[in-house]
């Protein structure tokens, strides 16, 4: 925030002028740098070189080349499949709301104290264990299928509703582990500096414990939303005309696998910035923690 | 000021408590006067911070009654928080909160447990910043101070509720030598404006000069008591003299 004061990073940049006797060994590092960055590009020639001429000269390429990368097919079911995704990201952003809010709640009640809340802790717990513990496909299944089909009067039927309770109870369970671990990571001093001041539990809580977990946790969130991200195509299994299903109609049209790797190649696009924004916020995290608390 | 003549602003009366089975208090029996400083002494693990916690309840208690003015606070159903906001506590390490800035430290406790307006919550904690030199860190985080001020900020949060009792936890056994005397003026400063203080500490010299009385604590009882000169020039128990030597030992009386 103030003009990011990074003592680490100041440090380096004065060194030069500094004159201490480290300073005496830098010239020396920039050839360094120069060398194993050469040594990796050309060891990542090589790799991929090499795999790349063994799959080519596989005894199947042509045929596989023909089904999975045929150029034709690609252009004519982009623009569908792209357009189809636009379903996959309204899922994603719906259930990532209630997600956030529900795994909160759900890790606020397992921390309770106290016998009273008894009921409450052991009911989370049971959701979290039973939700953790079930394939995803099969949640989606049987509350895509089996709520609709009580045909009770005034429930809704639409695949997309059940496909957002779905995700948002499978992740929810996750998402409330993570929210866990960051409440326990809160030293319990704070909350004895926050008790001993009158506040509530509630307050404490709210306050003091959870906008200190939150920032703690946001790494592993970001892992989660990830996952998330590509198991909404999971919901096409209950009639949901989401991405993956568009690429399997397209396929089952023109009787070649290449509308999957355009599916494919669109959750690359997406999901490569998400994991590359986490990786920053982790290093970030730890830099702050070595630096010495800069905010 | 408002509590009936003839009640000790703090009664503790048979207090025991007890860590899985550790007795760690063994029937502490303590008054502290209104405008009293008292200062506990006794080695490390004598029970001088598990007594403190048990005032504020942070600690349930096994057995005992404490009263704090005419109120009990160990009667069944009393307010714990009602309790807490007229005890304030500083700790050895501060505990401040991270994730705020110096006022939002000591602003939190006023508006939210007191609900005093923030306007005029901001304005009696920067009155107190100021008056303890703390003004320029306002907007500081506390990672910024070094532990000197964040422990000078925590008294003022303490403060900040106007308790009617101040527990001190050792605040300045996790601090460097250098930074110890700015921490041990500010005590000073308010034992000279009469607030009442119970006190744990290493610090000898410190208990000496500003104690209106000592409390040897050892064996999960309090041993002796008395006027400073007393317990240090002329303790009459024989734990009390070990004890005393050897802190003369180490150089820290």
């Amino acid at each position: 925030m103030l003009g990011g004061a990074d003592p680490a990073r100041r440090r380096r940049a004065d060194d030069p002028s500094s004159g201490r006797p480290e300073a005496r060994h830098r010239p020396a590092r920039r050839p360094g740098v120069l060398r194993s960055t050469l040594i990796a590009a050309a060891s990542t020639v090589l790799v991929f070189g090499a795999i790349g001429w063994f799959l080519v000269n596989a005894p199947g390429w042509a045929r596989v080349q023909a089904s999975f990368f045929n150029g034709e097919v690609f252009a004519r079911s982009f623009p569908a499949i792209a357009g189809s995704f636009w379903v996959n990201v309204q899922l994603f952003l719906v259930a990532e709301v209630l997600i956030l809010l529900l795994g909160l709640l759900v890790a606020v009640l397992r921390s309770l104290p106290g016998p009273v809340f008894f009921p409450l802790r052991f009911l989370s717990t049971v959701y979290v264990d039973v939700f953790r513990a079930l394939p995803g496909v099969l949640v989606i299944y049987i509350l895509g299928f089996g709520i609709p089909g009580l045909g009770i009067v005034g429930v809704p039927v639409e695949p997309f509703l059940y496909a957002v309770v779905a995700l948002t109870l499978i992740y929810s369970a996750y998402v409330s582990e993570v929210y866990r671990s960051g409440i326990d990571s809160v030293h319990p001093s704070q909350s004895a500096a926050a008790r001993s001041l009158g506040l509530s539990h509630w307050q404490t809580l709210r306050f003091v414990v959870i906008p200190q977990a939150v920032r703690r946790v946001i790494p592993p969130l970001l892992n989660d939303f990830i996952g998330l991200q590509k198991d909404t195509v999971l919901v096409s299994y209950i009639g949901v005309v989401e991405i993956f299903r568009q690429s399997y109609i397209k396929q089952a049209g023109s009787f070649n696998f290449t509308p999957y790797m355009a599916t494919a190649l669109v959750f690359i696009i997406v999901t490569i910035p998400l994991a590359r924004l986490t990786d920053w916020l982790i290093s970030r995290d730890r830099r702050r923690q070595a630096g010495g608390g800069v905010r | 000021m408002t509590r009936p003549v003839g009640h000790p602003a703090l009664r503790i009366e048979g207090l025991y408590k007890a860590f899985e089975r550790t007795e760690v208090l063994r029937g502490v029996d303590l008054t502290v006067e209104e405008h009293e400083v008292v200062c506990l002494i006794g080695a490390s693990g004598s029970g001088k911070s598990t007594l403190l916690r048990c005032l504020n309840l942070l600690e349930p208690i096994d057995a005992g009654r404490i009263y704090l003015g005419s109120d009990e606070l160990t009667a069944p159903g009393a307010d714990i928080n009602r309790v807490r906001r007229r005890v304030g506590m500083v700790f050895q390490a501060f505990n401040l909160f991270p994730h705020m800035s110096v006022l939002d430290n000591v602003t939190l406790a006023p508006r939210k447990v007191l609900k005093t307006p923030r306007g005029q919550a901001e304005a009696d904690a920067a009155a107190l910043l100021d008056r303890f030199g703390l003004a320029d860190k306002r907007s500081e985080y506390p990672d910024r101070l070094s532990g000197g001020q964040q422990q000078r900020v925590a008294i003022v949060r303490a403060l900040a509720m106007r308790p009617d009792l101040l527990l001190l936890d050792e605040v300045t056994s996790a601090l460097d030598p250098e930074l110890v005397a700015e921490v041990l003026a500010l005590v000073r400063e308010l034992a000279a404006g009469g607030m009442t203080m119970l006190i744990a500490t290493h610090e000898m010299g410190f208990a000496r000069d500003i104690a209106n009385r000592v409390c040897f604590l050892d064996g999960g009882v309090i041993l002796e008591q008395g006027p400073p000169d007393a317990i240090f020039r002329a303790p009459r128990e024989a734990r009390t003299r070990q004890f005393l030597d050897r802190i003369i030992q180490a150089g820290r009386l």
